[in-house]
């Protein structure tokens, strides 16, 4: 059975990517499982999407423990524990990110000897989320690494999925899933269906008798105050709005006004100062700033600078 | 007939278009499905014919289901976990109409914590209402199952609404191969409705949900309801029957999978149930004799079938995605009350909780509850109910607590 999972954030196009892959072992013949992942999380927040196929009715069900492959549509969610890409990879998992980082640096920098390929994807565009045809890049370097799947079923099953977007869209998207499948070529077939799991050998489970908890402990009740602020929602950000404070005039404070996740205070001189660890990259402070003092730039060239959020 | 990929909810929808419903009250918001947007969008571009029309609640959305039925129309309608039990209260009093309907629940977790994930607590609150109900495993199993509620609810012998019950993520948002029938295949296993004298017309006044003082009369009309729910097993088999000659699919009130030399047994309901499938095959393989059982029917509840598939069996361990608090796994309780003084009874019943929330089941805790039921039987005492909860889940709760409960600075 093949087990895929695809990486991204929500926008990008994961659950088209695992459509359209599903739809193309499906009418490859294979017995087919696709599914997306999500909780409450919005845009630009860590999702996931997965494809089973096999040539028999398939059993298995929820999330892919131990994949043959993962597509990583969005490198800066390798690093993130949440987004869980790393999850259940094994010597025998192919990883594809879509990086202009080359293989060996990856494989240094996650410390595996695995198979890491890498495809520069969404090069023209500086918001990853505005990036287009993600999806159909992932599903057509996805067959091309399984290698089992025909040209015309990939573009048959862009079709399918794509339909309601009409015909200009569709041709576009395969366009593109096809400069991924031939930028595979070297790679074809490389990802290899992994085997059912033994019951002779199984690493046993740690089951613990659960201890009773008094409720002053076991409600699920927060007692700490202001927990929200660890969860570091501003991981789901590709854009970062930056204030030019010489063009600020402290006005009534629209952009800390509007701001969406109150991630934006207002210091004593009057000044508004963005927190980048929460600060989501929604850009409605950009949109309601009056004098144009907020731009944005991507996220990843702004690593290491510290001006733009707070006033020196 | 159209093989294609559908998520569970899009079986749903197709389900209830095959049927060619009248009616489709619907509550429009969350936790509303996917299924009523398919729908919405059929109802929109007249590729239905039925009238859909939305509600201000679930409990108004069921209340609607109810009376429509009650007029002799063929009524569809959706929810999902607090949805369902925010129309709880119309669920016991649409039942006690005598007027059938199918309603689709989608399982998830209830509130609090709360939760998104699958669960059965949401059906199983429903389990004595007078719905029947349906559980299904795949996502083909969905669409066929409504087919297969219309035909059981609106049987003269039963007149009972039917619930037809799928899981959260693991199948509503899970596309597999579906295989669409043809419309007239489907008119042909089930024709228009003929709701017999169940109508409510101009100048015909009917009086329905009448008062009943005393115990006498209302302890009839609801033990009827008991009857027909009952008889409804046999009603049941007949129509999968024909279901299968007309489809080629056959849903037995129980499936049993490799159960016939099988010495062990697991019992589940739902998708999950699809896990335990592949762990047998898996078990098989290491030639463990063992299989399962996983009743499509929770109401009525096929105890016969049930009785013949565990009677003679060594070990039988029951895996519930539910919790009764204070009593444990409620369908546990349910085969026990079926294998109580069987001659032939397995001398060992273990209970297992898993999966509360949508927390998986993973194939090395099938494995070990294998494990663990064969132990049982050789030391001849079956162990403590047992909640699938490992030492890495716990060390996660802790650190969650010491957050929630320290000073931090702001």
């Amino acid at each position: 059975m093949y087990r895929i999972r695809f990486h991204g954030r929500g926008g990008q196009g994961m659950k088209t990517a695992s459509r359209i892959l599903g739809t193309a072992f499906f009418l490859e013949g294979f017995e087919v499982q696709d599914a997306p992942r999500y909780g409450a999380e919005r845009r630009g927040a860590p999702i996931f999407a997965y494809v089973r196929a096999d040539r028999e009715a398939i059993n298995e069900r929820g999330i892919i423990g131990r994949p043959d492959l993962v597509i990583v549509a969005d490198e800066s969610l390798v690093p993130i524990a949440a987004a869980g890409v790393m999850t259940g990879i094994t010597g025998d998992t192919v990883i594809l990110i879509n990086s202009t980082v080359p293989p060996d640096l990856w494989q240094n920098r996650l410390n595996i000897t695995g198979p890491i390929l890498t495809l520069p994807m969404t090069t023209e565009v500086e918001d990853r989320l505005e990036a287009r045809f993600i999806g159909a890049l992932c599903a057509g370097a996805a067959v091309r690494l399984v290698d089992v799947i025909s040209l015309k079923s990939l573009k048959a099953a862009i079709g399918r999925e794509l339909e309601p977007l009409g015909p200009e869209i569709v041709k576009k998207n395969m366009e593109k899933a096809l400069i991924a499948y031939n930028s595979m070529d070297g790679h074809a077939g490389c990802v290899k269906e992994g085997g059912g799991m033994k019951a002779e050998e199984y690493e046993r489970p740690t089951w613990i008798d659960l201890p009773f908890d008094e409720a002053a402990l076991s409600a699920p009740v927060i007692h700490g105050a202001a927990t929200s602020e660890l969860m570091k929602t501003g991981l789901w950000r590709t854009m970062r709005p930056l204030i030019d404070y010489d063009q600020c005039n402290r006005c009534w404070w629209l952009c800390s006004t509007f701001c969406p996740d109150g991630a934006i205070r207002i210091n004593d001189e009057g000044y508004p100062e963005i927190d980048y660890e929460h600060c989501k990259g929604c850009m409605i402070c950009l949109a309601n700033c009056p004098p144009h003092a907020i731009s944005a730039i991507p996220e990843e060239q702004a690593k290491g600078r510290s001006e733009g959020g707070k006033k020196s | 007939m159209k093989r294609t990929l559908l998520t569970g909810n899009g079986a749903a929808a197709w389900g209830a278009r095959l049927a060619g419903v009248d009616y489709i009250p619907a509550f429009p918001i969350t936790p509303q499905t996917e299924i009523i947007e398919a729908i919405a969008n059929w109802a929109d571009s007249g590729e239905i014919s039925g009238r859909m029309v939305t509600l201000e609640s679930e409990h108004s959305m069921i209340t609607a289901a109810g009376a429509a039925a009650a007029t002799g129309v063929r009524v569809f309608t959706a929810t999902s976990s607090q949805g369902l039990l925010y129309g709880m209260e119309m669920l016991y009093t649409v039942a006690g109409w005598r007027a059938p309907f199918v309603l689709v629940n989608v399982s998830r977790g209830l509130s609090a914590p709360i939760t998104l994930e699958p669960d059965h607590n949401d059906i199983l609150a429903a389990r004595d209402s007078g719905f029947l109900q349906i559980h299904c495993a795949t996502c083909q199993e969905v669409l066929d199952s409504i087919l297969l509620a219309y035909r059981l609810g609106e049987d003269e012998r039963v007149r009972l609404p039917v619930i037809v019950n799928m899981d959260g993520f693991y199948l509503s948002f899970t596309r597999e191969p579906v295989e669409i029938p043809n419309q007239d295949v489907v008119n042909r296993f089930l024709p228009p409705y003929d709701p017999e004298n169940i109508s409510f017309r101009a100048s015909q006044p009917t009086s329905q949900a009448v008062a009943v003082l005393g115990g006498g009369p209302y302890s009839y009309f609801r033990y009827e309801m008991h009857l027909a729910a009952q008889k409804s097993i046999e009603v049941f088999d007949k129509i999968t029957r024909q279901f299968s000659e007309e489809f080629g699919r056959s849903y037995d009130a129980v499936e049993a999978y490799r159960t016939e030399d099988a010495e062990f047994i697991f019992v589940m309901i739902g998708s999950f149930a699809t896990k335990a499938k592949e762990a047998v095959d898996r078990l098989r393989d290491a030639g463990r004799a063992i299989g399962l059982i996983r009743p499509r029917l929770l109401r009525p509840f096929p105890e016969a079938q049930i009785r013949r598939l565990l009677n003679g069996k060594k070990g039988v361990a029951v895996i519930d995605q539910n919790l009764s608090m204070g009593k444990g796994g409620i369908l546990y309780t349910e085969i026990a009350s079926a294998l109580y003084g069987q001659p032939d009874a397995p001398p060992i019943l273990v209970s297992f909780i898993g999966g509360l929330g949508g927390r998986d089941i993973s194939q090395e805790e099938f494995f070990e509850m294998a494990n663990n039921i064969r132990r049982a039987v050789e030391e001849g005492s079956a162990p403590p109910p047992r909640l699938l909860y490992t030492e890495g889940e716990m060390k996660e709760v802790r650190k969650l607590q010491a957050m929630a409960n320290v000073e931090r600075q702001m």
